[in-house]
């Protein structure tokens, strides 16, 4: 659990979806119908196309790191200095988030990494989307559309 | 060509730390200096720019009676997209005289307004809780990508604020001075890795001012005029991680080549070139999306000295925001050093300086516009 010191975010009707995914541990990107575009972050309509013809769908939730810093300014919520990462979801959008069950340091932190969605309870409404190196090899796991 | 002319152009008259000034007083500073440059007073202007402050507060403030105002609020580039926007204006006889302003409190804080992200924007809700601390935990993001998929090393990176700090050692007013190596920069202050303190830009007070006008009046001014040749702007994300591709600005990209499309020119005709420095990497994005190098090859081409004094292409001459200042919005500060290459006037002075492209950045690759400045009309 973490300290209740993060900023949280604040949901609106656009993303209320997202938000009601992760606290039911779900990854939930959306996918324009008519042109098949997934993107990130959510909006009711395609940033492709414009089409508001779009759909809710689970992701994977697996990733590769595909950026990152480590701070090392004192933060609240974070014990000594914290990695802020860029990951790349297997479905193609990059999100913001923070590595953990993982050193933060350069050695540990490699670019390109497997990683894993892993969902953290920062407040009675909110879990937030973090991501852990992947226990299991990306080829080996079960075919996406899945969440744990 | 766009038939405009900058005729007066200044910034405060302190730079650094200037606490017994209040931020909109820091705008008013320069619009005075700016004004006496071009030897007139508020009744003169009918055009006002601004960002930081409200065009509103600022015209009230000055004595302005304005027929044309642009608060046009997209970061520290805003500059350059009023310059664009009073190009426009002027030709199309919406007012004649533009006052362009910008002044802010950034170490001092006095009279300060913040920049707050409401935890129901999108960056309020997908990347602030993930524990960024503003731009040197941000904007400094994309940069391990970019190590990774173009090799380039720590070194090269240091190598950015080492060549500043040499044209910052010819400027009396820069914020640092004294010389640094490769070796200083790596064994300075760890900020956010990969970054160091000395990549980092400085944290300073100060302000500028810009006045544009018909080309053509330019002999009733007392200074040679500052033809603008071309100009562009564009946006992309307000969030670092939803850029197009972290090893490149797409809104460098469209504003420059833009730009230089609007102004006729080849890079080869480029004698100066202002890069909007927040952090050591912006420069490197910047040659290779304005085209000067290829993908992947700035940083050995600043590591060559290519952008140094003496060297093919100078590059913040002023030292930048590294070395010069950097108050928060510091393409202000760029706009003056083209301004006073193209002039003659500047301290670190570049010999035939008749075209200066001048590339500004807003938010973290947010935004970006583009000038170009030469000494005849062309
Ligand atoms: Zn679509």
């Amino acid at each position: 659990m973490d300290k209740p010191t993060r900023s949280l975010p604040q949901p609106t009707p656009e993303t209320q979806h997202f938000w009601e995914g992760t606290q039911a541990e779900q990854l939930l990107l959306q996918r324009c119908t008519q042109c098949t575009h997934t993107y990130f972050p959510p909006r009711p309509f395609c940033p492709s196309c414009s089409s508001r013809s779009v759909e809710v769908y689970a992701a994977s939730g697996r990733a590769t790191l595909a950026s990152y810093v480590i701070n090392q300014r004192p933060h609240p919520a974070f014990d000594g200095p914290y990695a802020i990462a860029l990951v790349d979801l297997e479905e193609g959008p990059r999100m913001m988030t923070n590595i953990v069950e993982c050193a933060q340091t350069p050695e540990a932190l490699q670019l390109d990494m497997p990683l894993e969605v892993r969902f953290e309870q920062v407040s009675e409404d909110i879990k937030l989307p973090l991501f852990a190196p992947a226990k299991i090899a990306p080829a080996k796991i079960a075919p996406a559309g899945e969440s744990k | 060509m766009t038939g405009v002319a900058v005729v007066g152009a200044a910034e405060t008259t302190e730079l650094g730390k200037i606490p017994h000034l209040s931020q909109m007083q820091l705008h008013a500073d320069a619009a005075l200096n700016a004004m006496a440059d071009a030897g007139l007073t508020a009744k003169d202007i009918d055009g006002i720019a601004t960002a930081g402050e409200r065009p509103t507060d600022l015209a009230y403030y000055l004595g302005i009676t304005p027929t044309w105002v642009d608060g046009t609020s997209v970061g520290g580039c805003s500059f350059m997209l009023h310059v664009r926007h009073a190009v426009a204006a002027i030709a199309s006889g919406q007012c004649t005289t533009v006052l362009i302003t910008h002044g802010e409190s950034g170490r001092s804080g006095v009279g300060r307004s913040g920049f707050p992200r409401a935890p129901a924007s999108l960056a309020g809700q997908f990347e602030v809780p993930f524990g960024p601390m503003g731009p040197p935990t941000m904007f400094t993001l994309p940069v391990l990508r970019y190590m990774k998929d173009y090799g380039m090393t720590h070194e090269q990176l240091a190598m950015v604020a080492v060549v500043q700090r040499e044209w910052a050692s010819m400027n009396p007013r820069a914020s640092f001075q004294e010389e640094i190596t490769v070796d200083d920069v790596l064994n300075s202050k760890m900020i956010a890795y990969p970054f160091h303190l000395l990549e980092c830009c400085l944290v300073t007070d100060g302000g500028g001012a810009l006045i544009l006008t018909k080309a053509d009046r330019a002999a009733d001014f007392p200074q040679p005029p500052v033809h603008i040749l071309g100009t562009g702007e564009s946006v992309e994300t307000p969030m670092i991680s939803q850029m197009d591709d972290l090893t490149s600005s797409r809104a460098f990209k469209v504003a420059g080549s833009f730009a230089m499309r609007d102004a006729g020119i080849s890079h080869a005709e480029v004698d100066h070139l202002m890069v909007y420095d927040a952090f050591a990497h912006l420069p490197i994005y910047g040659l290779e999306d304005l085209g000067f190098c290829k993908k992947g090859e700035a940083a050995d081409f600043i590591w060559e000295q290519n952008t140094a004094p003496g060297g093919c292409l100078p590059m913040n001459t002023n030292g930048g925001g590294l070395s010069y200042m950097h108050s928060g919005m510091y393409g202000m500060y760029a706009l003056q050093e083209s301004v006073r290459q193209i002039r003659g006037t500047a301290p670190a002075q570049v010999k035939d300086a008749n075209v200066s492209l001048c590339l500004g950045v807003g938010g973290m690759f947010g935004a970006s516009g583009c000038i170009v400045f030469g000494k005849e009309p062309k």
